[in-house]
C-alpha cells in the first residue's frame, strides 16, 4: 500500500509538469480530430482531382459519413452506459422491411407505417434492455441473441408474404407523404439552384435537366445525422441525464448507492440506439424506395468502430459523442476516398482492422493516464 | 466531551438484535452516538460490526430492539429512508467513479440544474465552484474541478466521499473501515477529515479493527465481539493494549503477543 502511495505523489509532481499536454490527451475527442485531419491531407494530396471534392464528390462521402454518424451516436451513447447492441444491423433490416410491408404490401398510409413501425422497433430496443437488466447477462450475448431474430424475421416475412426478399415501390407510395419527406427529403434546393445559376457548383449540361444544379439539396439523411449528433452532445455533457450515463457506465455499483437510477438510464439508451437504427433505416428506404431483407448486415460493427475511434471505451463511463462523430466521418470519406483514389474498395477492410486496432490501444493507454492504473 | 451533557444522543440504538436464520448476529448491542463525536465501532471480522451499521443505515432491519434517531423512534424502510433522514454511510469502495471528474462524482445523483429557457441544464458552473470550495475546506488542493477521481489517491477520494455526504447534509457519518486499505500518509489524511467533521457538529461512526487509527480520532470506544458489546469506553479510560484485548476476546492475543514480542 505504502508503495502505491508513493508512486501517487511521483506521479503528481509529473502530472504538473507535462499537465497542458495531458490535458489535451484525455480529451477524448483527440483520436477523432487527429484522425480526421489525417484522413482529409491525405485524401486532398492523393485525390484532389478525382471529384471527391467537387459538389458531387462532397454530397458522395457526406451522405456515407451521415448514414455511420446516425447509428453511431446511439452506440455510443449506450456504450458509454456501459452496454452494446449488437443487433442494429439487424434492427436496421427488420424496421426498413416493416415500413415497406405495411405500406406497401398492406397499404397503409406511409406515415402510420413509419410509426408504428418506430413504436414496435423502440418496444425491442427496451426488451433488449430489459432482459440485460434482470438477468445481469452481458448485453453481448442478449443484443446477440437478438441479431438472429431480428435477421431471420426480416427474412422470413416477405418470404412467406410476397414469396421474395426485395419489396419496392415504396417511392410511390410514400409521394407527398408529409412523415416520409422528414426522412426522405432534401433541404436547402433554392440555395443549391442558386449556385449552380452562379457557376458555383456543377450543372447538368444536357438532357431534361439541363442547367439544374447535379446536387439539388442537403438530404435529410444529413440533417437528421447533424441534430442527432448535436442532441446527443449536448444531452451527455450539459444535462444531469448525462452525467447518469456517464456514472451507469462508470461504476453502476457506486452509482446507484448514489441514487442514480442506473437501470431506468441503461434501459433508455438501449431504446434510443433503437431510435437511431430506425431512422437509418427510414432514411434508407425512402431513399432507395425499397427494403431488402439483407440491409443493415455488419452495420452493428461499423457503428461500434467508429465509437471506439471517437475515443469511448469499450469498458464504458467515458467517451464523446463529437468523437463518434468524426469517427464516422472518417469512415465515410475514406470509404469513398479510396473509391475516388481508384483504390481496390477492399482493402477498405483491411484499414478498418488497423485503425481499430490502433484506436483500442491508444484508448487504453489514455485510460491509463486518467485512472493512474498501472 | 464535555459538551455532551449539553447535547442529546442523535442516534440511540437500544437492544439491537438481528438474527440470520439459526444465527445471531446481534445479541444486543445498545450504542448512543452524540453530535460532533466520533464514536469508534471496534471488532475482529465476525464481530457484527457490518450488520450493526447496515442496522443504522436502514439496509437491515432489527429483528429486536429500537432505533431513536433525533428522539424519535425510527423504522428505515430502506436506505434511501436513513439517507433522507440524514444519515450518510460511506463505503470502502464503490463510492467513487475514476473516470469520472471530482465534480461530476461529487454531484453524482445530486446534480445542481439550471433552467435555460424550457430546459433543466446540469449546471457545470455551480458544481465546479462548490466542489472546488469543498475539497478546499478538506484540505485537497485539485488542479481542476475537471480532474478525474482516478488521479487522486484512496485517502483523497475517501476524503472526496465524506465531503460530498456533509455537503448534502449528513448528521450521521458512518464510515464503513475507510483507512483499511490505506498506506501511512492517506490514513492520516482521512483522520484529518473526520476531525474537521466532527468540529462541524456531525455524529461520526467510524468502523475499524485498527486500535491506533481508532485512538488517533475517537471520542469513544464500543467494541463489539461474538454479537455483543463490551461496553463504551470514553477517550482516556481506556488503554490501546486494553482495546486490542476487548476485540480479540482477551487471552489468547496476551499469550501470542507474548511470543511476538508485543508487535501486535
Amino acid at each position: 500500500m505504502s508503495q502505491t502511495a508513493q508512486s501517487k505523489t511521483v506521479a503528481d509532481e509529473r502530472v504538473k509538469e507535462m499537465s497542458a499536454m495531458r490535458r489535451a490527451l484525455i480529451r477524448p475527442e483527440l483520436g477523432g480530430i487527429v484522425g480526421t485531419i489525417a484522413v482529409f491531407t491525405f485524401f486532398l494530396l492523393f485525390a484532389l482531382d478525382s471529384g471527391m471534392f467537387n459538389s458531387q464528390g462532397i454530397l458522395n462521402w457526406s451522405t456515407v459519413s451521415a448514414q455511420f454518424m446516425i447509428i453511431a451516436v446511439g452506440a455510443c451513447l449506450l456504450m458509454i452506459a456501459g452496454e452494446f447492441d449488437l443487433s442494429v444491423g439487424s434492427m436496421i433490416g427488420f424496421s426498413g422491411m416493416m415500413i415497406a410491408i405495411l405500406s406497401v404490401t398492406f397499404g397503409w398510409p406511409v406515415w402510420s407505417a413509419i410509426i408504428v413501425t418506430f413504436v414496435v422497433c423502440i418496444a425491442i430496443g427496451a426488451l433488449n434492455g430489459y432482459i440485460v437488466i434482470r438477468t445481469g447477462l452481458p448485453s453481448f450475448i442478449v443484443t446477440l441473441a437478438f441479431l438472429f431474430i431480428l435477421r431471420g424475421f426480416t427474412i422470413y416475412l416477405p418470404q412467406t408474404i410476397e414469396r421474395k426478399t426485395i419489396i419496392g415501390g415504396v417511392r410511390d407510395v410514400a409521394e407527398g407523404d408529409w412523415l416520409a419527406a422528414i426522412f426522405g427529403g432534401k433541404i436547402l434546393g433554392g440555395l443549391f439552384t442558386w449556385m449552380g445559376n452562379n457557376g458555383m457548383i456543377a450543372t447538368f449540361s444536357r438532357g431534361t435537366r439541363e442547367g439544374q444544379p447535379v446536387v439539388d439539396g442537403i438530404p435529410m439523411l444529413i440533417v437528421w445525422a447533424i441534430v442527432l449528433v448535436i442532441f446527443g452532445h449536448f444531452l451527455l455533457t450539459k444535462t444531469r441525464f448525462g452525467n447518469w450515463i456517464f456514472a451507469a457506465g462508470g461504476d453502476a455499483e457506486a452509482a446507484r448507492n448514489s441514487g442514480v437510477p442506473v437501470n431506468r438510464v441503461k434501459i433508455l439508451m438501449f431504446m434510443f440506439t433503437a431510435f437511431c437504427a430506425v431512422v437509418f433505416a427510414t432514411c434508407q428506404v425512402m431513399e432507395f424506395g425499397s427494403a431488402g431483407a439483407d440491409r443493415g448486415l455488419l452495420k452493428e460493427f461499423e457503428a461500434i468502430i467508429a465509437v471506439v475511434i471517437g475515443g469511448a471505451l469499450l469498458t464504458g463511463g467515458y467517451g464523446s459523442v463529437l468523437g463518434a462523430a468524426l469517427g464516422a466521418l472518417i469512415f465515410g470519406v475514406v470509404q469513398q476516398g479510396l473509391f475516388f483514389a481508384g483504390v481496390e474498395s477492399s482493402l477498405f477492410r483491411v484499414f478498418l482492422g488497423i485503425i481499430l486496432l490502433f484506436a483500442v490501444v491508444l484508448n487504453t493507454y489514455i485510460r491509463r493516464l486518467i485512472t493512474g492504473e498501472r | 466531551m464535555n459538551t455532551r451533557s449539553t447535547h442529546a444522543p442523535i442516534i440511540r440504538m437500544v437492544e439491537i438484535q438481528k438474527h440470520f436464520g439459526s444465527v445471531i448476529a446481534l445479541a444486543g448491542v445498545s450504542v448512543d452516538v452524540y453530535p460532533g463525536e466520533c464514536h469508534c465501532l471496534l471488532g475482529d471480522n465476525g464481530a457484527g460490526k457490518s450488520t450493526f451499521i447496515k442496522t443504522m443505515s436502514g439496509v437491515h432491519k432489527p429483528t429486536s430492539g429500537e432505533i431513536f434517531f433525533e428522539d424519535q423512534p425510527m423504522h428505515f424502510e430502506d436506505p434511501r429512508d436513513a439517507i433522507a433522514a440524514g444519515i450518510a454511510t460511506v463505503h470502502q469502495h464503490l463510492a467513487m467513479i475514476p473516470l469520472m471528474s471530482v465534480s461530476r462524482n461529487f454531484f453524482m445523483g445530486n446534480e445542481p440544474l439550471k433552467k435555460v429557457g424550457p430546459l433543466k441544464l446540469f449546471d457545470h458552473d455551480y458544481a465546479n465552484r462548490v466542489t472546488m470550495e469543498e475539497m478546499r475546506k478538506m484540505g485537497i488542493n485539485l488542479r481542476g474541478p475537471d480532474q478525474a477521481v482516478g488521479t487522486l489517491s484512496g485517502g483523497e477520494r475517501q476524503t472526496v466521499a465524506i465531503a460530498r455526504a456533509v455537503h448534502f447534509g449528513a448528521k450521521v457519518l458512518i464510515l464503513d473501515e475507510p483507512t483499511s486499505a490505506l498506506g501511512v500518509r492517506q490514513t492520516a489524511n482521512v483522520l484529518a477529515t473526520i476531525d474537521k467533521v466532527r468540529k462541524q457538529d456531525i455524529a461520526v461512526v467510524f468502523i475499524t479493527h485498527n486500535v491506533r487509527h481508532a485512538m488517533a480520532v475517537g471520542d469513544r470506544f464500543t467494541v463489539l465481539n461474538r454479537g455483543k458489546t463490551l461496553g463504551t469506553a470514553q477517550r482516556g479510560q481506556i488503554t490501546p493494549e486494553e482495546l486490542q484485548d476487548l476485540m480479540a476476546g482477551g487471552q489468547e492475543l496476551v499469550k501470542l503477543e507474548g511470543s511476538l514480542g508485543g508487535t501486535v
